[in-house]
C-alpha cells in the first residue's frame, strides 16, 4: 500500500444516483443498510429519550416527574422501541445488510427486492406502533402479559400489537435473505470454514429470526383477538390460561435475546482479529458456539417463569438447560481474550469497544447464572437485578458491539475516517456512564426493589440517583458519535480501500464500494483471518 | 424499616434467606473470580502485546484444543454445582413443613388481602409469629400479581384461576417490605405492604385484640349451607353430587377416565367451572358459582371441605371418589 493520501473512487454506491427515488427505490443492499441505519438511529434516540424520562422520574422516591400512568407508558415505550425497533434490527439490518454480500464476494443479497420490502415493512410496522404509543399509549410493558393486556389495560394494545406483528415480517424476510445468500452466493473458493465469524453469527441469528418470529406473531395475534373479540385463550375468567401466554411469549422472546447479541459477537470476533493482527483463536469453536447458542436458546424460555407456579421438576429441567447456554458464551469470551495473546494489539476505537464488550458481556453473562440458579432466581426475578443483567447484555454487549462495528467499518461505509480522538473519548465516556447507570441496579435488585415501580421506598434513593447520574453521562456518550459520524461523512479524512488493514473480502474493494461491490468476482484461495500473509503482502503498513 | 440510610444488603429474616444468601455469595465469588480473570487477561495482554510498530509480526497461533477443553469443562463443572445447589434450595422453598400455619393471600388491583387460619383479616399487612412456619396460599382476583417479601427471599406469582404456594419461617422480629413484583397496572408500585414478625406471645395478644372473628372453616361451613351445597353433596351419599367427606387430597376418577387429585385447585375449578372435570358416575348438572362467590369465599369453602372427615363406614363402593352414591349426579 502506498503512503500517498487516499482518494475517493469516482463512482461508488453513495454517488451512483441522486435524489430521493435513488434511495427509496434502491435494491442495493448497501443503500438499504443506510436506510436502516437512519431508521434505527432515530428509534434509538427515541427509546433513549424515554429512558431519560424514566431515570429522571426515579431520582426521587415519590416519582414526582410524571404520573404513574405516564410512567407505565414510558417504560413500555422504552422497551418496545428499543427491543423491536432498535436492538433486533440494529446490527443485522445495518452492518449485516451492508457487509454480508461484501464479505462473501457477492454483488448483492439473494433477493434484493425482498430486502427493500423488509425495510418498508419495518417502517410501516414502526409507524403503526408509534401511532399507538402516541394515541392512547401502551402500558402493558413490552412483555404484553395476559390477562392484563387482554382484559385490564385501557391503552392501545391492539394497534401496538399489529405494529409488532407487521414488524416481525421484516425480521423474517431479512433472516431468510441472509440464509439463502450465505448458502448460495459465496465466491468461488469461499468454503464454510473460510467464512468470517461475522457471517457465521448472522447465519445463526437468521435461523432464530425465521423459527422464532412467527411464534411472537401468533402470540400478539392471540392477544389482539382475545382483547377485541373476547376469546378465552389467556383470560382465566373465560377459561383461558395466562401462563400459556408466558410460554408462547418467551418461546420467542428468549431466543430474541440471542438475535440481539449474536451479531454483536460476530462484530467483536472481526474487530479482535483485525486489531490484534492475528487469527481469531479457536475459529471453529467460536463459529460452532454461535450455532449452539441459537439451538439451545430455544430450550430455555421457562427460566422467565420460575415463580409462576411452574412444576418443580419442569423448573429443574429449564434451569439445567439455561446453564448449558452459558458454556458456548464462555467459550467465546475465552477465545477472544486468547486472541490478544502475542498479538499486535492496537487501541484504536473499535478495539476499545471490543474491550468494553468483553468486560461488560462477561458480567452480564455471569449474572445470568444467578437467574438460571433456581434458589436465587426466586428472590431476584422481576427486580432491578434482572434489569441490570439484561442491560449489561443488551447495552453493554449488543450496543457496544454495534458501535464498535460501526466505527470499524465506517471507512468502508462512508469512505472517510471518523475523528479518532473524539471516538476514543466517547467510547470511554460510554463505558463509564454505562457502569455507573447499571451496576447500582444489581445492588438494588438484591435489596428487593421490583422493576416497573413508579415510586419506591426511600432507602433505595441513593442507588437510584447514582443510576440516573450515570444515565446522563451515558446519554452524552451516545450523542458524541452521532455528531462526529455525521460530520465525518463530509469532512472526515478520506479512507483507503483497506485502511486498518484487515483481512476479509470487504476490504479488497474500494471505500466506498461500487454499486456492484466488486469489479470482478473475487476468488478465495486462502484461509480466513490470514493476517501473517496480509502483513507479508503489505510492505508498508499504515498507522 | 430499621436499616441504615443506604442499605447494600437486605435484612435476612427467614430460614430460607440464609440458604439463599449462602448460595448467592458462592455465585458472587465465581462472578468476581471470572470477571477479574477476564479483565486482567484483557488488560495484561492489551498492554504487554500493544502495537509498538506497524511492522510488528504477531505470533501465528490457530488455537489449542487442550485450552478449549479446559475452558469448556471447568465452567461446566462449576455450573453443575450451581444447578444442584440452586435446585436444592428451590426444593426446600417448595416443600412447606406439615405443621405450617396456613395464611391465604389474594391479590387484587391494588392491594393484598390476607387471612389467618383463626379468621383475622388483614390488608397489605401480615402479622406472623417468629419461629413458626407459615404456608401461603396465593391467588388473584384479577390480573397476575406477585407476592414478594425480600427479607425472606420468597416470591410467588398470584395467578388468577390458580393456587400457588409459598412458605417461610421468620427468624427475626421486625417489620419488612411486602412488594408486588409482577406488573399489574397503574398503581403497581403502591401495591406494597409490610410483614410484622412478632414474638409468639405478642402474636397471641395481637390475635386476641378485637372481637373473635369467624375462622375460614366456619365461614366455609356457613357458605356450604347458604349456597345449598349440601342439597346435592349429601352426607348420606344419596345426593346428585359426590360426597365430599374425606376426599381432599385423594384421587378422583373422572368421567373421561382420567384421574385427578382432589386438591385445592380441583375444588376451586369444580366450584367455578363444574363441567370441566366431572367425577365418574355423575351428570354435569351442577350450576356454576362464577360471579356468586369471591376468591376468599372459595378459599373458605375449600378450608371447610378439608375438615370434613371420611365417613366411618363407607357406603357401597362406587365408580367415583370414596363414598360414591348409588344415584347419579354432578360433582
Amino acid at each position: 500500500m502506498s503512503t500517498e493520501p487516499a482518494v475517493l473512487p469516482k463512482v461508488h454506491y453513495l454517488n451512483a444516483g441522486y435524489g430521493w427515488r435513488s434511495w427509496l427505490f434502491t435494491t442495493d443492499h448497501k443503500r438499504i443498510a443506510i436506510l436502516y441505519l437512519v431508521s434505527v438511529t432515530l428509534m434509538f434516540f427515541l427509546g433513549g429519550a424515554y429512558a431519560v424520562l424514566i431515570r429522571l422520574n426515579l431520582v426521587e422516591p415519590t416519582g414526582s416527574l410524571v404520573t404513574a400512568e405516564t410512567y407505565n407508558k414510558l417504560f413500555t415505550a422504552h422497551g418496545v422501541v428499543m427491543i423491536f425497533f432498535f436492538l433486533i434490527p440494529s446490527i443485522p439490518a445495518t452492518l449485516g445488510n451492508f457487509l454480508i454480500p461484501l464479505m462473501i464476494g457477492a454483488k448483492d443479497l439473494a433477493f434484493p427486492r425482498i430486502n427493500l420490502l423488509s425495510w418498508y415493512v419495518f417502517v410501516v410496522g414502526a409507524l403503526i406502533t408509534l401511532h399507538a404509543l402516541v394515541n392512547g399509549g401502551l402500558d402493558t410493558g413490552w412483555t404484553f402479559y395476559a390477562p392484563y393486556s387482554t382484559v385490564f389495560s385501557n391503552t392501545a394494545v391492539v394497534t401496538a400489537g399489529v405494529g409488532i406483528f407487521v414488524t416481525g415480517f421484516s425480521s423474517i424476510l431479512t433472516g431468510l435473505n441472509f440464509i439463502v445468500t450465505i448458502h448460495k452466493m459465496r465466491a468461488p473458493g469461499l468454503t464454510w470454514f473460510r467464512l468470517p465469524l461475522f457471517v457465521w453469527a448472522h447465519y445463526a441469528t437468521s435461523v432464530i429470526q425465521i423459527l422464532g418470529t412467527p411464534v411472537i406473531a401468533v402470540t400478539v395475534l392471540l392477544v389482539a383477538v382475545e382483547r377485541a373479540f373476547h376469546f378465552g385463550f389467556f383470560d382465566p375468567a373465560r377459561g383461558g390460561d395466562p401462563i400459556l401466554f408466558q410460554h408462547l411469549f418467551w418461546f420467542y422472546s428468549h431466543p430474541a435475546v440471542y438475535i440481539m447479541i449474536l451479531p454483536s459477537m460476530g462484530v467483536i470476533s472481526e474487530v479482535v482479529a483485525a486489531f490484534s493482527r492475528k487469527r481469531v483463536f479457536g475459529y471453529s469453536f467460536i463459529a460452532m458456539s454461535s450455532l449452539a447458542i441459537a439451538g439451545l436458546g430455544f430450550l430455555v424460555w421457562a427460566h422467565h417463569m420460575f415463580v409462576t407456579g411452574l412444576a418443580v421438576y419442569a423448573a429443574m429441567v429449564f434451569s439445567a438447560l439455561s446453564f448449558s447456554v452459558a458454556i458456548p458464551s464462555a467459550i467465546k469470551v475465552f477465545n477472544w481474550t486468547a486472541t490478544f495473546y502475542r498479538g499486535s494489539v492496537s487501541w484504536q476505537t473499535p478495539m476499545l469497544y471490543a474491550f468494553g464488550f468483553i468486560g461488560l458481556f462477561t458480567i452480564g453473562g455471569l449474572t445470568g447464572l444467578f437467574l438460571a440458579t433456581l434458589g436465587i432466581d426466586v428472590h431476584v426475578t422481576d427486580t432491578y437485578f434482572v434489569v441490570a443483567h439484561f442491560h449489561y447484555i443488551m447495552v453493554g454487549g449488543a450496543i457496544m458491539g454495534y458501535l464498535g462495528g460501526l466505527h470499524y467499518w465506517w471507512p468502508k461505509i462512508a469512505g472517510r475516517h471518523y475523528p479518532e480522538w473524539w471516538a476514543r473519548v466517547s467510547a470511554v465516556v460510554i463505558f463509564l456512564g454505562f457502569n455507573l447507570t447499571f451496576f447500582p441496579q444489581f445492588i438494588l435488585g438484591y435489596l428487593g426493589m421490583p422493576r416497573r415501580y413508579h415510586v419506591y421506598p426511600e432507602e433505595f434513593q441513593v442507588l437510584n440517583v447514582m443510576s440516573s447520574a450515570g444515565a446522563s453521562i451515558l446519554g452524552i456518550g451516545y450523542l458524541i458519535p452521532m455528531v462526529y459520524l455525521a460530520w465525518s461523512m463530509r469532512y472526515g479524512k478520506v479512507a483507503s480501500a483497506n485502511p486498518w488493514p484487515a483481512t476479509g473480502l470487504e476490504w479488497q474493494t474500494t471505500s466506498p464500494p461500487p454499486t456492484t461491490n466488486f469489479e470482478k468476482t473475487p476468488v478465495v484461495d486462502e484461509e480466513v483471518y490470514d493476517y501473517p500473509k496480509l502483513l507479508e503482502k503489505k510492505e508498508a503498513v499504515l498507522v | 424499616m430499621d436499616s441504615p440510610a443506604v442499605p447494600l444488603f437486605p435484612p435476612q429474616a427467614s430460614t430460607i434467606a440464609a440458604e439463599v444468601d449462602a448460595l448467592y455469595f458462592f455465585l458472587v465469588a465465581v462472578t468476581v473470580f471470572f470477571s477479574v480473570l477476564i479483565a486482567a487477561g484483557v488488560v495484561y495482554f492489551a498492554i504487554r502485546f500493544r502495537r509498538r510498530s506497524p511492522h510488528d509480526r504477531p505470533a501465528e497461533i490457530h488455537g489449542s484444543l487442550a485450552l478449549e477443553l479446559v475452558w469448556t469443562f471447568i465452567p461446566l463443572g462449576i455450573v453443575v454445582v450451581m444447578f444442584g445447589w440452586g435446585a436444592r434450595v428451590f426444593f426446600h422453598m417448595n416443600r412447606p413443613p406439615d405443621d405450617a400455619m396456613s395464611v391465604s393471600v389474594v391479590g387484587k388491583r391494588w392491594m393484598w388481602k390476607l387471612q389467618h387460619p383463626t379468621g383475622q383479616r388483614e390488608i397489605n399487612e401480615l402479622h406472623v409469629p417468629v419461629g413458626r412456619p407459615v404456608k401461603l396460599t396465593i391467588t388473584s382476583e384479577d390480573t397476575i400479581h406477585s407476592f414478594f417479601i425480600p427479607a425472606f427471599r420468597i416470591k410467588k406469582d398470584a395467578v388468577p384461576g390458580r393456587y400457588n404456594f409459598a412458605w417461610f419461617e421468620a427468624t427475626k422480629t421486625g417489620t419488612y417490605h411486602i412488594f408486588c413484583a409482577e406488573y399489574c397496572g397503574t398503581e403497581h408500585a403502591t401495591m406494597i405492604g409490610r410483614v410484622v414478625v412478632m414474638e409468639p406471645d405478642d402474636y397471641q395478644t395481637w390475635l386476641g385484640g378485637g372481637p373473635p372473628p369467624e375462622t375460614p372453616v366456619k365461614v366455609g361451613e356457613r357458605l356450604f349451607v347458604e349456597l345449598n351445597c349440601a342439597t346435592c353433596h349429601r352426607i348420606d351419599s344419596l345426593g346428585r353430587g359426590p360426597l365430599l367427606h374425606g376426599i381432599f387430597g385423594k384421587p378422583v376418577q373422572l368421567a373421561t377416565g382420567e384421574t385427578v387429585v382432589a386438591d385445592a385447585a380441583y375444588m376451586r375449578e369444580s366450584i367455578l367451572n363444574p363441567a370441566a372435570k366431572v367425577a365418574a358416575g355423575y351428570q354435569p348438572v351442577m350450576p356454576t358459582y362464577q360471579g356468586q362467590v369471591s376468591e376468599e369465599m372459595v378459599i373458605s369453602l375449600i378450608a371447610y371441605i378439608q375438615t370434613l372427615p371420611a365417613p366411618v363406614v363407607p357406603p357401597a363402593p362406587g365408580p367415583a371418589a370414596p363414598g360414591a352414591p348409588a344415584t347419579k349426579g354432578a360433582p
